[in-house]
């Protein structure tokens, strides 16, 4: 153990494993919010042209500005990824660079540029060009985000299910490019992660702008963007876990092992339960304190009462971690409930019956950030599910991480780790700050919206002279 | 074909990424020498400068995506190699992309009391990555080597492209604004015009003093002829500069973009004295661009699609700048 813990092979691959989670878990944060808050602006952008109701253009001012400090935030994080690759993961482009490499150049192609071109028109050329031109310009921005999902979800499916190639001297060479990209998960992981994308936006909103009632914003408009959002997540929240289930589905047929650690089965077993709360034990190959619902999973997962379902033991030396993906299964299946439940409250009395009793508002407020918890614990599931291979049955992760010193990753990662925490902190409370300043601003002049003044002053009745200020500078 | 094995797809894919970081250079360039050059004193100049840079800055930045994906997608035992090579400086340099790219969005939107803050953190943002960027030049051209040499070599190359950005960036602002702005962007781009200047020349001696081969590749006959026309050209253009951006403001404003040009012809000129440099290795001495390519059914894969592609882009990315043509006004939303 000793030997292990002082190689610096070892320590170099947990230090790129760390860092790589770090980066790309603060990543998936906000491209998670953008893909479906992008469509919802769209959605407000439209609702304003066609019932000329000025809140829609209200929420969509709001919106567009929080739409565009996540965006930066994406850029930023999305930029260190591209280099992750070859700093930290040499042996993965030279087996799989054949694959992974034009998947992520037709991403750059005709995502990245298309939502970077087209942010600023839809930002700043609202004075500058058509409304009909800004609408198209908020629609491929739209396009942007969602077809870079589609091509890094059609990597990463084909990373945990690949077909369409051969090997040759250790190699991967494709044979059919439709069968890379069309991978038997991408359907399910595409839809799931599309799905997740829209409740955690439609949360966001729903958090932030009980926030705003809560705090006795008068304004239509955030009523208006709190029932939108509730609407959505009820619509969402069922849809989800009907796709949870085709996906679970879909990983029992190509990742049985993954499958086997979700549900924490050690041994193959006929009837298996389904685990509420247990802890796995990698030791004895047994789980503690079990709270089980008897013969749940295999009806879940096989649809018979007696189903067989294969356990960690069939799959020796490929086998998954078995605890982490235990536990954030549960939180993603967990949090999925309080969405369903929040979604389902708030429909009754803020949609039906125009109501915002206090306790719905905290909750929902509560819930701001749930659909990141879910996401991350989604994501986590299935790629230390995806374990010890980094690429299913081709490549191994120790075969892939660099070796340099381990000194150096240690640094970066601390680097990165710092930057992270400053920047999250930064992003949550330049939120409520935002909100604040909604608040209290005029509801009939929409132009104040742009402004940046300490909330304290705008209460003062100065917004004229500060909203001069800022037109000379 | 009369060699098989020097297929023409590695080399499209080389003038590709040789063009996407020269595209990259150009346009981040200025971004991050007007970061560089934000004044401490003047916040409504502050202001200005980067509200002249706020609708291009991201799609700017691309092009570097762009840049190290054509190395990962064309040649992977390169990108591993050069990556792994400049791991440290890599990091720093990410670290000062992500400041200055959150900067843009916080400097705005978080309490005005941290406005300083975040504008301070764009500076250093834009400092570090110029530096950084300057350095992996340097370490790049001497093929990862340990000496003393090599390494002052990449220190002297973080200062020069530092002042190249600067001057790439205060061109930008001479073109971009006007009145009191445009006058001290002048002064800037002087002095950066004079400091790249030498810049250059120090980095063309040491460089030709670095390596015999390269010593025989621009001063053997007839090569020779090549390098005279272009360093007369270099010449001119700086004379030109310092010229013109003596008498700022002109009159009418006339010319304002001859500045931001001739800049751009000069990292032209400089970037295809790299390539012609390099040429046939990707990384200096150790690996060819035929060595490194990926196969071929991946090549022409990804090369249908950016044939496609590219050209769409090029055409919105001019209507962007079209839109928001002329001098700056202050980014409304």
């Amino acid at each position: 153990m000793l030997e292990l813990a002082t190689d610096p092979g070892v320590s170099s691959l947990m230090l790129s494993r760390i860092q790589f989670a770090a980066n790309i878990s603060f990543h998936i944060l906000f491209p998670t919010i953008n893909i479906a808050l992008c469509w919802m602006l769209l959605f407000f952008k439209v609702r304003y042209a066609t019932t000329g109701d000025d809140n829609w253009l209200r929420v969509y001012r709001f919106w567009v500005r929080i739409f565009a400090l996540t965006f930066a935030l994406g850029v930023v994080t999305g930029v260190t990824m591209s280099f992750q690759f070859g700093t930290n993961w040499p042996g993965f482009m030279e087996t799989v660079g054949n694959i992974a490499g034009p998947l992520l150049g037709y991403e750059v192609l005709t995502a990245f540029f298309l939502e970077a071109t087209f942010l600023p028109i839809m930002l700043f050329g609202i004075e500058r060009v058509s409304d009909r031109m800004h609408t198209i310009a908020t629609a491929l921005v739209t396009l942007g985000t969602s077809t870079s999902a589609f091509w890094i979800l059609s990597l990463d499916s084909w990373m945990q299910t690949p077909t369409g190639f051969e090997m040759r001297d250790g190699v991967a060479y494709v044979t059919d490019w439709w069968e890379v990209i069309f991978n038997p998960s991408l359907p399910y992981r595409l839809t799931h992660m599309l799905l997740a994308s829209g409740l955690t936006a439609a949360f966001f909103v729903a958090g932030i702008s009980a926030y705003r009632v809560y705090k006795g914003d008068p304004k239509h408009s955030a009523k208006l963007a709190l029932k939108f959002a509730i609407i959505t997540a009820a619509i969402l929240a069922p849809l989800q876990i009907l796709v949870g289930d085709f996906h679970g589905l879909n990983t029992l047929k190509y990742q049985p092992a993954k499958v086997a650690a979700m549900e924490g089965i050690w041994h193959t077993e006929k009837g298996a339960p389904l685990l509420l709360f247990a802890i796995p034990d990698a030791e004895t190959q047994s789980n503690k304190y079990e709270i089980a619902i008897p013969n749940l999973a295999s009806i879940i997962l096989t649809h018979e009462v007696d189903g067989e379902l294969q356990g960690i033991s069939d799959f020796p030396d490929a086998a998954p971690p078995v605890a982490p993906i235990f536990f954030s299964f549960r939180i993603m299946v967990g949090t999925g409930v309080l969405m369903l439940l929040t979604a389902g409250f708030g429909c009754w009395y803020f949609v039906r019956k125009n109501q915002y009793p206090p306790w719905l508002l905290k909750a929902t407020i509560a819930m701001t950030f749930s659909g990141w918890v879910a996401t991350l614990a989604g994501w986590y599931v299935t790629e230390i599910g995806r374990q010890p291979f980094l690429v299913s049955g081709v490549l191994r992760t120790a075969d892939a991480a660099t070796q340099l010193p381990s000194g150096n990753i240690a640094l970066s990662l601390a680097m990165y780790l710092s930057i992270y925490l400053l920047l999250l902190i930064a992003y949550i409370s330049t939120l409520f700050v935002m909100a604040h300043r909604a608040i209290r601003l005029e509801a009939n002049n929409l132009h104040v919206s742009d402004m940046q003044t300490d909330p304290a002053n705008i209460q003062g009745g100065i917004s004229e002279k500060s909203f001069n200020l800022e037109k000379q500078a | 074909m009369i060699f098989p094995e020097y297929d023409w797809l590695p080399l499209a894919f080389v003038s590709l990424m040789g063009l996407a970081f020269l595209i990259y250079a150009i346009l981040d360039g200025y971004d991050l020498g007007v970061g560089v050059l934000l004044p401490r004193d003047n916040q409504a100049q502050r202001d200005s400068m980067i509200y002249s840079i706020g609708p291009f800055w991201d799609a700017n930045e691309t092009w570097l995506v762009m840049a190290i994906g054509l190395l990962l997608i064309a040649f992977p035992s390169a990108h591993s190699y050069i990556l792994q090579g400049l791991y440290l400086p890599t990091a720093i340099m990410l670290a000062g992309l992500i400041l200055r790219g959150v900067a843009f969005d916080f400097r705005t939107k978080a309490p005005s009391r941290f406005k300083q803050k975040w504008d301070l953190a764009f500076k250093l943002g834009s400092l570090l990555a110029t530096l950084t960027q300057g350095y992996m030049l340097g370490r790049y051209v001497t093929g990862f080597e340990d000496t003393q040499a090599a390494l002052a070599f990449a220190v002297l190359s973080a200062i020069c492209v530092t002042a190249g950005y600067c001057f790439i960036g205060s061109a930008w602002l001479v073109m971009k604004t006007e009145g009191e702005l445009q006058v001290r962007a002048a002064r800037w781009a002087r002095y950066s015009n004079v400091l790249m200047a030498l810049g250059i020349v120090a980095v063309s001696i040491s460089n030709l003093l670095l390596s015999d081969i390269i010593m025989d590749k621009w001063l053997g006959f007839p090569q020779v002829f090549v390098l005279l026309p272009t360093g007369l050209l270099l010449a001119f253009l700086f004379l030109l500069n310092h010229m013109y951006l003596k008498r700022v403001p002109l009159e009418n404003d006339l010319g304002c973009w001859v500045p931001f040009a001739s800049a751009s012809i000069i990292f032209v000129l400089c970037f295809c004295g790299l390539a012609y440099n390099f040429f046939p290795y990707i990384v200096w001495q150790k690996i060819t661009i035929w060595d490194a390519a990926s196969s071929r059914e991946s090549l022409w894969f990804i090369f249908v699609g950016a044939a496609v592609v590219l050209p769409v882009i090029l055409a919105y990315t001019a209507f962007t700048y079209r839109v928001f043509r002329g001098k700056t006004r202050k980014l409304n939303y």
